[in-house]
Order: C-alpha cells, then sequence, then structure tokens
C-alpha cells in the first residue's frame, strides 16, 4: 500500500544535514542543566571535586545537549501533531567547559506505519557533537513521531 | 558519592541503585529555562489541558535526562556511559513520584573494556513503566587495575 504522509518526496530528504553550527561550552550553563535535571553528582556540578577524578574538571551531563537548541532539519509531512518518541545516545569523548562543540544533523530516517489515530510518520534526525580537537563526542538518534 | 562499583560485583540480574524523583512544576519551568524547550504543555495548565492532556506533563528529555542520572550513578566517576537509549511510552505528570530503576542484563569483555548492558526505566508511583530503556556502561575491573 502507498504510503499517505510519507511520499516518495518527503523520502528523498533522507541523508540531507543542517549546516554546522557552533556552540561555546560554559561552566555554568552545564552547572544551570545539573541543577534543573535534580542531578547533584559533582562531575557535573563542581569544578573543585571533579579535578580530583580521573577527568581532571567537570564534563557534562549525558543529556545535556539538549540545552544547546540544535534544531533537526525540517521534514515537511501532512501531519499537524508531533510527538517525542526517544531517544539513542552514543557516548565517545566527555563535552568540557571550555570546548567548542560544532554539530550537524542529518535526516537519517523516515518511515510510515499505521497507528491507531492513522498514518504516522517516524522521522530519525542523527545529530552529531564534534570538539575543537576534531573528536566525535556524542551521537545523537531522536525519534519525532508525526500524526 | 557511593562507593566505585566494579565489573566483578555485578552479574546479570543484579539491579541497579534505585533513583527516587519528584519532579514539581518548579522543576518543569527550570528544565524548560536550561533546556530551550518551551513547549507550553510543560507548564501551562490550561494549554495542555486544551490540548486533550490532563494537566501538564514532564517533558521527555527530562525523564531522559533522569535515567540519565540513574545509569551515572551506577557507573561512578570511573566507569563511563557507553549508550543510552529511552522511549517515550507513557506520560507523567508533576507532583507524583517517579522512580528511576534498572537491572544487568550481560556483562562481558570488549577488547580491553568491562562491559555491562542493563535494562532501565522509570515507573510512576502505581509502579507503571512508562519511559523504558536500555544503557550500556564501561565499568572498572579490579583484575586490571
Amino acid at each position: 500500500m502507498a504510503n499517505k504522509i510519507v511520499t516518495d518526496e518527503v523520502k528523498k530528504l533522507i541523508g540531507a544535514e543542517t549546516e554546522p553550527r557552533t556552540f561555546d561550552i560554559e561552566r555554568g550553563q552545564i552547572r544551570r542543566f545539573a541543577e534543573a535535571i535534580g542531578d547533584p553528582n559533582p562531575l557535573f556540578n563542581d569544578e573543585q571535586a571533579a579535578r580530583a577524578t580521573h577527568f581532571g574538571g567537570m564534563i557534562a551531563p549525558p543529556t545535556f545537549m539538549r540545552s544547546l537548541g540544535i534544531e533537526f532539519m525540517d521534514v515537511k509531512v501532512s501531519a499537524n501533531r508531533a510527538l517525542d518518541g526517544g531517544s539513542e545516545w552514543e557516548y565517545f569523548v566527555p563535552i568540557r567547559p571550555g570546548d567548542r562543540i560544532t554539530v550537524v544533523s542529518k535526516v537519517a530516517d523516515i518511515r510510515e506505519s499505521e497507528g491507531r489515530l492513522g498514518p504516522m510518520a517516524f522521522i530519525v534526525a542523527e545529530t552529531r557533537y564534534t570538539n575543537q580537537y576534531g573528536e566525535l563526542c556524542v551521537i545523537q538518534r531522536t525519534t519525532t513521531i508525526r500524526y | 558519592m557511593a562507593a566505585q562499583i566494579y565489573y566483578e560485583d555485578v552479574e546479570a540480574g543484579s539491579e541497579l541503585p534505585s533513583l527516587e524523583k519528584n519532579p514539581t512544576t518548579r522543576q518543569l519551568v527550570q528544565y524548560a529555562g536550561a533546556s530551550g524547550d518551551f513547549y507550553q504543555i510543560h507548564y501551562d495548565k490550561d494549554f495542555a489541558m486544551a490540548n486533550s492532556l490532563p494537566g501538564v506533563i514532564l517533558h521527555g528529555a527530562l525523564k531522559n535526562a533522569f535515567l540519565g542520572q540513574l545509569v551515572t550513578d551506577f557507573a561512578g566517576e570511573l566507569g563511563w556511559l557507553r549508550k543510552l537509549a529511552v522511549q517515550y511510552r507513557g506520560m507523567d505528570q508533576p507532583g507524583s513520584k517517579i522512580t528511576g530503576r534498572g537491572k544487568v542484563t550481560k556483562k562481558y569483555v570488549d577488547g580491553k573494556d568491562h562491559v555491562v548492558e542493563c535494562e532501565i526505566w522509570l515507573e510512576n508511583a502505581k509502579g507503571e513503566k512508562t519511559t523504558p530503556g536500555t544503557a550500556t556502561v564501561v565499568l572498572p575491573s579490579r583484575a586490571a587495575r
């Protein structure tokens, strides 16, 4: 059966990437994020305490990248509602205060399935976070459901 | 911080220390500010109810952060969170206790890394799993010290 909202035209967006954007990571921004999620881990809050660990200083908590205000590629489908379906994160190198993180997001997948409320589009954005040394720090795959 | 856990301390079936969270509307506003996600269903009750919701609901990403805390607490400062995956299956509202839990599903050595895979989830006050997920954690080994 032909897709209703994920048309061949929409599927052409698979692989499309955003322009790279670069962000300066500040210690206060990491601490504010840790406070907002209620995580008292000294690695995310206390520079003095974090210096005594093998990390040698504060690092960002696992979902800190949410605070950068990344915009995924805009995928236009004829559906009014959107839901955050979930995320998968892979971590390679810690993100630290003082880092310059370059972010590129691409459309990794778009597929359609039939739900109780009609056709639903599952759009997977794969976002890569790379530091100033060219090290890949984090890959985030987030699924948005449009219906 | 709790005492560091080592690879040798866990087996398939071992439970992760649980994490209790008591999110409030204040925390949702704080998270909206810190994350930049200002969708009104997370802090404007009238808006949320006009969108067929029972009231304001937690950001999925905040629940993702709670599960991140569960596994980084488990990993300790010598551990490393390699992968974290979460799915949002049910809504959660502020003013009610949420508990993060997890258990080890398998452990193995991958090159020089001592790897532990876990099933993790958040459950609401009724014990319903609203937010299931998985995590892969590299733990220090006593043998490798």
